[in-house]
């Protein structure tokens, strides 16, 4: 598990890419500069493709962990390259 | 505003791009564009207006659907000949995105309606085939304020440019009185390639949603002009021009002018 504390979490398990970034994108724009989403999946592709997709447009990947057997969470901080 | 599942779906690829993402889609769903002319511009144009999400879709046209329109004017089909272009076009629209409201309306635009026709939309689509059409809406654009997207084709070549109020020229810059009567067939009589009026409206589409969007350079100040027989992209620089008779520093243009039917081949 993350060391960091998240303001918000979504939970997309059951989603597959692109529409994990989908979600994960429009969940960030409701939220602050500085932020943090807490963004679980299931599917393994996107621990790869979501954070690139996220790094692309400004945002600040901070940690990428296996949770569960199944589960994944990707921490990311909103706008946190800009 | 929160989408639904469906519009999420839908939507995808345009919340993906930086330039639009969820804030962008939302500004394509509040937005209401109007579209002059439901013919082989307005078909391309409606079309790609209406799956982008465009939230009110008027679109004005009197006609109805001729065996000869089928050539070009897409979303038209076999079994709508006969039927109102509105009514045909609201129908293909229904079928592609049932979160637009498609506003219909069965009337020529002339100058006693014209203003009431475009006062609650954000963009004008000129999509018609006629000058003293094109007068008409450059000039109650230009009192109304109204950005305008303007499109043109013959044979096989075409024209595009974005017209935005007390910015850069306007349509009479360019051209400051029609044509006289006889110099101008309309596309009915003259003769077009299919094709053309789709590669101009999908760029009408384009700045249309640029402009809702306010995103990159539109055509403003630019006319794009296309040559389909060769293939070939060319560029002209236009600018507000001082002696405008609408828009220049004496205009003697106050009020909307209907000029008389210039096709020669109707009279």
């Amino acid at each position: 598990m993350s060391e960091y504390k998240e303001n918000s979490e979504l939970n997309i398990k059951g989603e597959i890419c692109p529409f994990t970034f989908v979600k994960s994108k429009l969940a960030l724009e409701k939220m602050k500069k500085g932020e943090i989403l807490r963004v679980i999946v299931d599917y393994e592709p996107a621990i790869r493709n979501v954070p690139r997709s996220m790094e692309e447009q400004g945002h600040k990947v901070l940690s990428i962990n296996k949770i569960n057997d199944t589960d994944y969470e990707i921490i990311v901080e909103k706008d946190g390259k800009k | 505003m929160n989408f639904s599942e469906e519009q999420i779906k839908r939507y995808a690829r345009h919340i993906i791009l930086p330039e639009v993402g969820g804030e962008g889609q939302e500004k394509l769903l509040s937005s209401k564009v109007l579209l002059i002319g439901a013919g082989g511009l307005g078909a391309p144009c409606g079309y790609y207006l209406g799956a982008a999400g465009i939230g009110t879709l008027g679109i004005v046209d009197y006609d109805t659907v001729d065996l000869s329109n089928l050539q070009r004017q897409i979303w038209h089909g076999t079994a709508d000949v006969g039927r109102y272009k509105v009514d045909s076009a609201r129908d293909s629209i229904a079928r592609i995105n049932p979160d637009v409201k498609v506003v219909t309306y069965k009337e020529g635009i002339n100058a006693a309606n014209i203003k009431d026709i475009i006062k609650d939309y954000d963009v004008v689509v000129d999509a018609t085939d006629n000058f003293p059409t094109r007068y008409l809406i450059n000039d109650a654009c230009h009192f109304m304020k109204k950005p305008l997207v303007y499109g043109s084709i013959f044979r096989f070549d075409g024209q595009a440019t974005v017209f935005l109020p007390e910015e850069g020229p306007c349509y009479r810059c360019l051209f400051p009185t029609p044509p006289p009567a006889g110099l101008v067939p309309s596309c009915q009589e003259a003769g077009v390639l299919g094709v053309l009026p789709g590669v101009i409206g999908a760029i009408q589409a384009n700045e249309a949603i640029k402009i809702i969007l306010g995103v990159g350079q539109t055509l403003n100040g630019r006319l794009l002009i296309y040559d389909a027989l060769d293939m070939k992209f060319t560029e002209m620089k236009l600018r507000q021009d001082k002696t405008c008779p609408l828009c220049g520093e004496n205009p003697t243009v106050f009020e909307l002018i209907e000029y008389g039917d210039l096709c020669e081949f109707k009279n």
